[in-house]
């Protein structure tokens, strides 16, 4: 152990601790703005770069970076020494000389570090005029990258490089026309992004955006000619409330129903209620493959990849186009969805399809990108046809002057609201094994499964590794979130290390929960563990808790769909993949 | 291409003794890893002044150990920048357990005797137990990186390169890398990430590259001239050495001398020389005019001036100083240098060589640039030059690496000796130097010109014309010039034969 003082109260910190850290230890608080850490998901960005946590250590002749600088035995620092408090504030005033200050306007305002920063230092005016630094914006379906904003944290640069393994961005240029950008400043769209929006997430300023669908869709829903429908993805609901003041966790899922009839919405349905059919699809598809492999047959692969994450989808084109026929071919909840709205409701309802206008309220970023890819339309017509993220749904409640917190508690709408506690689960990481065992299980031993909570499926490990006993045939399943650590796991199945039956990948830390269309997060992982704990007590307080008991989705395999993984589910259910290598960049 | 072989140990020990002792020379510089100029450099001639001869005693005479603890004996110092123990970095990096060891050689654009660098390489190698070396040059194209690719294979035909050299079971080769023309390569941490193929820009150094470097192996990083000075120690023993210099800094440094010297040349010189002796001895004096101050380690150095001249010349009086030796480069000023267009084309520099990874320097150096151009444009007021200190102090406090920490060196080091022609030129517009354009005004004096004409003739925008006053002993009527018309060009100055236009 270290002992040290920090603004003269003794400290001890384990070596290696850095001043940073051993200051939050004891509440004295240096502002950052580079360093950013997902604690226990082995996300870090150190770069030392910005220069806003300078400390006065006794001794040193210059001032210190307290988030890289380590404690060493009888150090003294000083965090507010004159010196110190003037440094940090000059460069701070440097980042705001090159900075379009259009907090007024700006997608990130109140949520900004920047703006927060210079809040708190009460910087009330920009002393060096100069020129600003200027880079093409660059707007993709998912994600709008605003580079004069970029402060150059190069917190996007270590997500997508060493978190996601992506390699979608690199600093570029040098000087003061460095940023981050794609190989060649060419578009994101370009590059081998797959539009996880973990970047965004983690952008501190309003350099990295998300496409905003909502104005579309507030137009459609004052069109008289339209029926407007909307479906809401299990992890908005533990989320959204933190956009109005209440705890992460907290569970809003009423509430939320009653928001969107208030917007106006004609329909409030549920993407729990795919997420069953997708159960349905997947578990069926799971057991066949299992059960030809056992039976000899050589061309059957295993693992079976779950294919509900769009992220995912598309890191997997690009990266493993030798596997693209290990995924599940089963659609993500949210195009079952559309599907199901733009063919069994509308037949069911009289409507056209192209008066049906199917919005998705989603934690997820990709969602944006995957509801206009081509396969997912007839003649034209998008079977999802715009998508919100859990942080545009509160703007919007905002906007129509909704106090959310006054709201009744509403129902979701049937048949397409009906849903049970195994669609909930999507929004973990494992949830979506857990409910795919849920019911394969009983489909498999056609014995009723009585505890149906899987502990040895949950958790918050990157990666992780559990054997499900299905009546005799141990059932081999990994579990993967983050697209590194996909990427390790992948890995291992590629080289014959491992064997699996079964693996279930999300693109973002903690599954959807941690989705980059939820409310910023600011790097804290306490908020995306409540937020799932919150998924696993509305589970819990479910009547019906596996997805083939779910009446309503009895019913459209009994009224319409036939067999799961039958003729017509295939048709509307099912997708395929393409081999998107070219795109890939770099090797590991 | 020479093959002569010589036997080992006959030759080793016959020509060491045979190694005069380098001696001061009648100019005062003493010439310990430089060959005079003259000597030819392939290795035969090499060999004669016996190159490679402290090589072959380490691997015969010498266990590594040894060897390290003759470097620590020395007080050698790294000539590269901070200037750390050598043989303390030597130590770190040789305790360091590792399975392969690297060194590397960051010759920038150094340009020293090209077997004297290999044979201190080869040692050092010896010394840490490295096995593969680098030699880092920032361009290819410098005329060095032949030379030194044809001593390298010449060392390698001769057997100092190579597998087991000379049959000591010692293994180390060495290959060439070369740099983009990037100036912050040049720091050790960038230095490794531009050699792993990632962007070139500092890193925090924790842990160090002798511990941690290249491709996460133990690294030894040393400047190109701290290698070439390592075979003297060796030839000629540590005490020698570190009887050279002053209390802190041994031996010699090699300093590029130009600007209004008589001499501009490549000159070494023992530490503890003083800048006097380096202008007025060495150098010859000053080519014209007064000196005014001495721009130290180029755009990321400072300047020593008058007070200075006759301190011991070494790396503490420099940091005294406020500056840092950088590559090792004295320019000499006169009094038609002005300060503030020094400070900015200095500035300049280091706005295009910043990395842009830190926000102090990558928008610093661009919002001081800035500050200046306004100062030598007759734009600047008294709070740009507060803005200029307070700036550069927190740049200098603040940036992550040595670029931005020294760039502003040269504005805290005059902002107070040059205090006064600061303000004169944001108060009274005026440039004493006569190089601001913007504040010059150019005037012709009656009694001086001859009427010749020449001015009118090549003035751009016809602002001179001729009165009619004809100067006591001229026949033709002086020129005048109309200020208005005036764009300040300084063509008419620059034109006239009879000194007869100045700045005012
Ligand atoms: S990024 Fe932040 S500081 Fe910049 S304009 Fe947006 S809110 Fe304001
Ligand atoms: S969206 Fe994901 S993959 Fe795309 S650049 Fe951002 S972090 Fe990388
Ligand atoms: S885009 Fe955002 S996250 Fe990326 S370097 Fe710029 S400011 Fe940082
Ligand atoms: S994990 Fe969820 S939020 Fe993240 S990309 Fe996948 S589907 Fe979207
Ligand atoms: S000081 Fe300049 S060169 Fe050094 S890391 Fe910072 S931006 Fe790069
Ligand atoms: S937070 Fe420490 S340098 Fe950016």
């Amino acid at each position: 152990m270290i002992n040290l003082t920090i603004d003269n109260k003794p400290v001890q910190v384990p070596e290696g601790t850095t001043v940073l850290k051993a200051a939050r230890q004891i509440g004295i608080h240096i502002p950052t703005l580079c360093y950013y850490e997902l604690d226990g998901m082995k996300l870090e960005n150190k770069p030392a770069g910005c220069r806003v946590c300078m400390v006065e250590i006794k001794g040193q002749k210059r001032l210190m970076a307290a988030c890289a600088t380590e404690c060493k035995e009888g150090m003294e620092v000083h965090t507010n020494s004159l010196r110190a408090v003037n440094a940090r504030r000059t460069v701070v005033e440097l980042m705001l000389s090159d900075h379009p200050s259009d907090c007024l306007t700006c997608s990130k305002s109140g949520d900004c570090d920047l703006q927060r920063l210079s809040q708190a230092m009460g910087i009330r005016e920009i002393p060096f005029p100069g020129e600003h630094s200027h880079h093409r914006k660059d707007i993709s379906p998912a994600i709008i990258r605003d580079m004069d904003k970029c402060i150059m944290c190069r917190r996007c640069e270590t997500v997508c490089n060493e978190f996601q393994t992506v390699g979608a961005l690199h600093a570029i240029n040098r000087g003061f026309n460095a940023v981050v950008a794609p190989a060649f400043e060419q578009d994101l769209v370009d590059s081998p992004c797959t539009f996880c929006g973990q970047c965004v997430m983690a952008c501190p300023v309003g350099a990295l955006n998300t496409v905003s669908h909502t104005r579309q869709v507030m137009s459609a829903i004052n069109n008289p000619k339209k029926t407007v429908i909307v479906q809401t993805a299990p992890a908005v609901r533990v989320a959204l409330g933190e956009e109005f003041g209440m705890q992460p966790g907290e569970v809003v899922t009423g509430k939320m129903v009653a928001a969107l009839r208030r917007l106006g919405f004609d329909y409030v349905f549920d993407t729990d209620f795919a997420a069953d059919l997708t159960i349905m699809e997947e578990g069926t598809e799971l057991l066949d493959r299992i059960s030809r492999h056992m039976a000899g047959d050589k061309s059957v692969r295993l693992p079976i990849l779950t294919s509900c994450c769009p992220g995912w989808v598309n890191f997997f084109e690009y990266n493993f186009p030798d596997m693209l026929d290990v995924p599940s071919s089963a659609k993500s909840p949210q195009q079952m969805f559309g599907s199901i709205a733009k063919s069994y409701w509308a037949e069911k309802m009289g409507l056209k399809r192209e008066d049906i206008v199917c919005v998705s309220i989603m934690p997820c970023v990709a969602k944006k990108y995957e509801c206009g890819r081509d396969e997912f339309k007839v003649d034209g017509n998008p079977d999802v046809d715009f998508s919100i993220s859990t942080r545009g749904l509160a703007r919007l409640i905002k906007q129509y002057g909704i106090t959310l917190s006054e709201l009744p508690e509403e129902d979701f709408d049937r048949p397409l609201g009906e849903s049970t506690g195994a669609g909930v689960i999507f929004g973990s990481t494992g949830g979506v094994i857990e409910a795919a065992v849920r019911t394969a299980y009983e489909l498999y031993t056609k014995k009723s499964l009585d505890r149906v909570e899987f502990s040895q499926l949950r958790g918050i490990e990157g990666i992780r590794e559990a054997t499900v006993d299905f009546d005799g045939l141990p059932v081999h399943i990994g579990i993967a979130h983050g697209l590194g650590n996909a990427r390790r796991l992948l890995e291992k199945v590629r080289s014959g290390k491992v064997q699996f039956h079964a693996i279930e990948v999300m693109a973002c830390p903690g599954g959807c929960v941690g989705g980059a269309g939820q409310p910023f997060h600011h790097g804290n992982s306490d908020i995306i563990r409540k937020r799932q704990e919150a998924i696993y007590k509305e589970d819990r307080g479910k009547a019906l808790r596996k997805s083939h008991e779910n009446p309503d989705i009895i019913k459209l395999y009994n009224e319409y769909l036939g067999e799961p993984c039958g003729h017509k589910a295939h048709e509307l259910l099912h997708t395929h993949y393409f081999d998107k290598s070219d795109k890939t960049v770099i090797e590991i | 291409m020479s093959t002569e072989n010589i036997p080992l140990h006959e030759d080793s020990t016959t020509a060491t003794s045979s190694i005069p002792r380098p001696e001061l020379l009648p100019d005062h510089q003493l010439r310990i890893t430089l060959r005079n100029p003259e000597e030819p450099e392939d290795y035969c001639s090499a060999r004669e002044r016996g190159a490679y001869l402290a090589l072959e005693r380490c691997l015969s005479g010498f266990k590594p150990r040894e060897v390290i603890s003759l470097i620590r004996a020395s007080g050698l110092r790294g000539r590269g920048g901070a200037g750390f123990s050598t043989g303390e970095k030597w130590k770190v990096c040789a305790e360091t357990a590792g399975s392969q060891k690297w060194l590397i050689c960051n010759a920038g654009e150094g340009d020293h005797d090209c077997h004297r660098v290999i044979e201190g390489m080869a040692i050092a190698a010896y010394a840490v137990g490295a096995s593969q070396g680098i030699l880092y040059f920032r361009a290819e194209g410098a005329p060095v990186v032949a030379r030194m690719k044809k001593a390298l294979d010449e060392a390698r035909q001769q057997g100092f390169l190579g597998a087991d050299i000379k049959g000591s079971g010692f293994s180390f080769d060495i290959a060439m890398h070369y740099g983009i023309g990037s100036f912050v390569c040049g720091e050790e941490t960038a230095l490794i990430q531009y050699l792993e193929g990632n962007r070139c820009e500092p890193h925090v150094k924790q842990p160090f590259p002798a511990v941690r470097g290249y491709m996460g192996h133990p690294t030894l990083v040393n400047n190109i001239e701290t290698f070439a000075t390592v075979p003297a120690i060796i030839n000629h023993g540590a005490e020698w050495f570190s009887s050279i210099g002053t209390d802190t800094c041994k031996g010699t440094k090699v300093l590029t001398l130009s600007g209004q010297v008589k001499n501009e040349s490549l000159i070494e010189v023992p530490f503890g020389i003083t800048l006097r002796e380096i202008i007025f001895t060495i150098g010859k004096g000053m080519k014209n005019g007064k000196f005014k101050a001495a721009l130290i380690g180029g755009s990321t150095g400072g300047v020593l001036t008058e007070q200075h001249l006759d301190l011991p010349f070494d790396y503490d009086m420099l940091e005294e100083a406020g500056v840092a030796m950088g590559p090792g480069s004295i320019q000499v000023l006169n009094e038609n240098s002005c300060i503030p267009t020094l400070l900015k084309n200095n500035m300049e520099f280091a706005a295009d060589e910043s990395c842009g990874k830190c926000t102090p320097c990558r928008i610093g150096t661009k919002r001081l640039y800035e500050v200046l151009d306004k100062i030598t444009d007759a734009r600047g007021t008294m709070d740009d030059l507060q803005e200029l200190r307070n700036l550069a102090q927190v740049m200098h406090e603040t940036s992550l690496c040595g670029l931005g920490r020294n760039a502003p060196n040269l504005i805290l080091n005059t902002i107070d000796v040059f205090w006064d022609e600061l303000v004169e030129h944001v108060t009274t517009h005026r440039c004493v130097a006569g190089q601001c354009k913007k504040m010059a005004t150019f005037s012709i004096d009656r009694e001086k010109c001859i009427g010749c004409g020449l001015c009118m003739r090549n003035c751009p925008v016809a602002a001179i014309t001729r009165t009619d006053y004809i100067a006591p002993g001229h026949k033709l009527a002086s020129m005048a010039i109309d200020l208005d018309k005036c764009v300040k060009c300084g063509t008419c100055k620059a034109n006239c034969k009879f000194s007869a236009i100045s700045i005012i």
